[in-house]
């Protein structure tokens, strides 16, 4: 699990005072979520943190053994419960819409709370170490069963880089999903990853020929 | 668990701590219709004697600010979060710009939000 704060130990009421993020503009009206999905390491939060017009800031959710968050807050006394932990950043796009930028984590567990945390999302960009594809599948599941629109992005380690056909073949990735070389550290990157994102989804529910034989995401 | 998030308020002592803050209440009521990136916006200022945390938020909301923000600047889980600001929307000291779900799939929205992308 990848912590990206570190000043754990202030009080939070203390911290609130002296918070360090930029204000919103009184006229912002529309959140959006995006998620970056992907194994441990694989630079979700150096991404995040590269496009981020807020230093990342980190939270959590609980939920019981069971898989459920927990209904009732007595359920988890003397019991063990499992927090599931994510980054986020924010960009602020113009005077009304807003982008929350979460980095979250692609084990098992974490997909329980999709419904509860990440219902109604823009999109997805499932982070990919192309020395580690394995890490991926799971993630790429999930979102195909969510109806997420996402894309592929290969985070660029300095390794040797593998061409994206193979990538595409390792992943059993779909024809239409778009597949991107990035660099996480680098904000132009990262920007051109959100841009490729975006623009797949636009296109998605632009043509009405494709929306009828795509997945819909359900609103609940 | 190891690291630096044992030492979270929340995390370490949860439950009898959350257990406080919301008075035992349930944090996963199906009709809370607060989102991750709703946004929040005080409506007035603390007064006294109002619980610490609905103070934090007051505070923290006096320009809109996601319930994702308010949850990690306050250290608590979402859940939570989302139960103290139904608190603070049911006594009319919040108000909430939830995100319009149709906007998702918006060629028009969508394209605003390009926009915004290219323009970093």
């Amino acid at each position: 699990m990848d912590y990206a704060t570190s000043d754990m130990g202030v009080p939070p009421l203390e911290r609130s005072r002296e918070r360090g993020s930029t204000p919103l503009g009184a006229t912002a009206d529309q959140g959006f979520k995006i998620v970056v999905v992907g194994g441990f390491g694989v630079g979700k939060t150096t991404l995040v943190r590269s496009v981020s017009e807020i230093r990342p800031l980190n939270t959590e959710e609980t939920m019981t053994q069971a898989g459920e968050a927990i209904d009732d807050i007595a359920q988890v006394r003397g019991k063990s419960a499992t927090t599931v932990a994510f980054d986020f950043g924010r960009i602020t796009l113009d005077a009304r819409n807003v982008l929350y930028l979460f980095g979250a984590p692609g084990q098992e567990r974490f997909w329980f709370l999709w419904d509860r945390l990440f219902t109604g999302t823009l999109g997805a960009v499932v982070l990919v170490d192309t020395r580690r594809i394995d890490d991926s599948w799971y993630a790429i599941d999930r979102l195909e069963h969510h109806g997420t629109p996402f894309i592929v992005a290969c985070n660029d380690f300095g390794g040797p880089v593998r061409a994206g056909g193979d990538v595409r073949e390792a992943l059993d990735l779909d024809p239409h999903v778009p597949l991107v070389d990035c660099d996480a550290r680098s904000r132009e990157s990262g920007k051109q990853v959100l841009i490729t994102l975006v623009q797949h989804v636009k296109n998605r529910y632009a043509d009405p020929s494709a929306r009828a034989g795509l997945p819909r995401q359900e609103f609940v | 668990m190891s690291g630096p998030g044992r030492n979270r308020p929340g995390r370490d002592d949860a439950p009898d701590r959350l257990y406080t803050i919301t008075q035992g209440r349930s944090r996963s009521d199906p009709d809370n219709p607060f989102d991750l990136v709703t946004l929040v916006v005080a409506e007035s200022e603390p007064t006294a004697g109002m619980q610490s945390e609905h103070v934090a938020i007051l505070k923290l909301a006096q320009s809109p600010t996601s319930v994702v923000e308010i949850a990690a600047e306050l250290r608590l889980p979402v859940s939570i979060t989302k139960v103290l600001l139904s608190d603070l929307l049911a006594a009319g000291r919040i108000s909430a710009r939830h995100p319009r779900r149709p906007a998702i799939t918006d060629p028009d929205i969508l394209e605003q939000v390009l926009v915004g992308l290219r323009n970093l």
